[in-house]
């Protein structure tokens, strides 16, 4: 199972890094990510493994929005299948 | 692989364009409470239904957390309490409905419907025992809801218990005066009512349903409506096409909430309700969508044209999208619940006359319309009787819930906050039906040939 995560907010040094510490941090494994910087705004989207997580995925969710709100960010933790079976017949 | 387009449109539906799921109904069976006593009944129904949904309100919760999608109502529905409760006294009616307020309450839930009795034909002693004390119990509670199917296209129109209804309403309104008369948002008239329906305040457990059931209700009228915008001047096939595809995407996500809700919690998926339903908040509005469609505003002429073909859209697109659809499937048009309707009701462009017209090609009926206080309850059940008929000669579910707002009148509005929203009250016809609604007895049921 993968998720989702969008990071997006005034672009500042280390948001890559510190999102991917995180991540690492309760196991889940990136395996994509596309971002870009648009006039100071920043946005990711990144794709994570979260099979291997060792917290509940609830509590995940939960951690990186705390870590986006110290750094002034928008972070978003959302189950793939949503998109999947949103855009997918 | 799911590409960053569609991430994007999704997170852009939820964020911005207010996409929720409107709510998760977990309808539970109470035929194995009956009892002959009042306090055992009591007990049981209390026990049952806080074991059964004990995990409900967390379920819809995690849900929500980890797909991102706003869960707005965890709810409850039961076995229509005039079934359970057979010939209990209606002081034992309003226990059974104290009861129910008390298991809400324990839950954490929203809502809770079933204090409802099936009257189509007939009245049993239950029925009449419930229906007597109906505004009595719904002053009495927080969360409970009440319903009353007095017609069905195979049955005819009861005419008996829509003159019970009409006095029900205007007691209702009485007794929770000093709350806007809150107490008739809460009360719901139904002709061929559905009996899986996850929204309230007209939702039960129906009498063929399963022991325990997950029924899901979709949200989305703010998707629609910038969907409508984005596509500028195109034709009519074109604009069916996009809402089709647009209800296709919110229904889906209905449908894997209502799967996931049902294997966590151990329960039967029941169905999705295709449904269009509207907040009080700006860009989640129905009428908002007729008139992105090209109205000037909602209730001038064309209206009816312009809701008919939404609604249809809106049912072909969700259909293929979930595995079972049910309760009332299409455009809800509920005046105080939909910011896009109070504007057209302020500046008096949607009458009564108009809404009543549009019920009858849209999903529901005449929904949170507040009207003066001092209306005659054979007035309402005058209203009450043109929608219901509507219903049954239709072959399709109409309802009434209208608020005779207690001192107000026209040039007034009750304002309830949260969902239930604003209403500005309405003007009425006054002219009396009351040597019509008197004769009492039984409107026969329609016939199915010869078309007009």
């Amino acid at each position: 199972m993968k998720a989702v995560i969008t990071v997006t907010g005034k672009d500042s040094v280390g948001i890559i890094a510190k999102v991917a510490t995180e991540c690492a941090q309760f196991g889940a494994n990136i395996v994509d990510i596309s971002q870009s910087v648009l006039s100071d705004y920043f946005a990711m989207i990144m794709l994570a493994d979260i099979d291997t997580l060792s917290i509940p995925f609830a509590d995940f969710v939960d951690k990186m929005s705390e870590v986006g709100q110290k750094k002034g960010l928008d972070i978003h933790v959302m189950h793939e299948d949503i998109f999947n079976t949103m855009h997918h017949i | 692989m799911v590409n960053t387009k569609d991430i994007l449109e999704t997170i852009n539906m939820i964020r911005e364009e207010n996409l929720d799921i409107r709510t998760i109904t977990m309808g539970i069976s109470l035929y194995d409470c009956v009892s002959e006593d009042e306090d055992r009944l009591c007990e049981k129904i209390y026990d049952k239904i806080t074991t059964r949904a004990q995990d409900l309100v967390q379920t819809g919760c995690n849900i929500e957390k980890e797909y991102g999608i706003p869960i707005v109502n965890k709810r409850v529905s039961v076995t229509p309490i005039s079934l359970v409760g057979g010939n209990i006294s209606p002081e034992g009616y309003i226990k059974v409905a104290e009861t129910l307020d008390r298991a809400a309450k324990t839950l954490g839930i929203n809502f809770i419907g079933g204090f409802s009795a099936l009257v189509q034909k007939g009245m049993t002693k239950g029925a009449q025992n419930l229906i007597s004390v109906i505004p009595e119990a719904l002053a009495q509670t927080d969360f409970v809801c009440s319903s009353v199917n007095v017609a069905s296209t195979k049955a005819g129109v009861n005419m008996d218990a829509i003159r019970l209804m009409g006095q029900a309403v205007k007691r209702a309104a009485y007794l929770t005066k000093d709350r806007d008369s809150i107490g008739c948002a809460k009360l719901v008239v139904f002709a061929n009512v559905p009996e899986d329906n996850p929204f309230m305040a007209g939702a039960f457990h129906g009498v063929g349903e399963d022991e325990c059931v997950i029924n899901v209700g979709v949200s989305g009228p703010g998707v629609v409506s910038s969907a409508i915008q984005r596509a500028g001047d195109c034709d009519l096939s074109e604009l069916a096409d996009i809402i089709k595809k647009t209800a296709f995407k919110i229904t889906r996500v209905g449908q894997l909430v209502a799967s996931e809700a049902s294997r966590r919690l151990d329960v039967p998926f029941g169905i999705v309700d295709l449904s269009l339903a509207p907040t009080p908040a700006v860009g989640d509005s129905v009428a908002h969508i007729l008139e992105n469609m090209g109205l000037e505003s909602c209730g001038c002429h064309g209206t009816t044209a312009a809701l008919a073909m939404l609604n249809d859209a809106v049912k072909k697109g969700g259909v293929m999208a979930s595995s079972h659809v049910g309760g009332l499937s299409g455009a809800f048009i509920p005046v105080s619940e939909d910011a896009g309707m109070i504007a057209a009701v302020e500046r008096g462009a949607l009458t009564l006359e108009k809404l009543e017209a549009m019920t009858a090609v849209c999903s529901v009926g005449l929904d949170m319309i507040a009207i003066p206080g001092d209306t005659d309850e054979n007035v309402i059940c005058g209203i009450i009787a043109d929608e219901i008929a509507i219903g049954v000669v239709n072959t399709k579910t109409t309802a009434v819930r209208v608020i005779p707002a207690y001192g107000k009148g026209v040039g007034d509005c009750i304002d309830y906050g949260g969902l239930l929203g604003r209403a500005p009250i309405m003007d009425i016809n006054k002219y009396s039906p009351a040597r019509f609604i008197g004769r009492g007895g039984r409107i026969p049921a329609p016939i199915h040939s010869l078309k007009n």
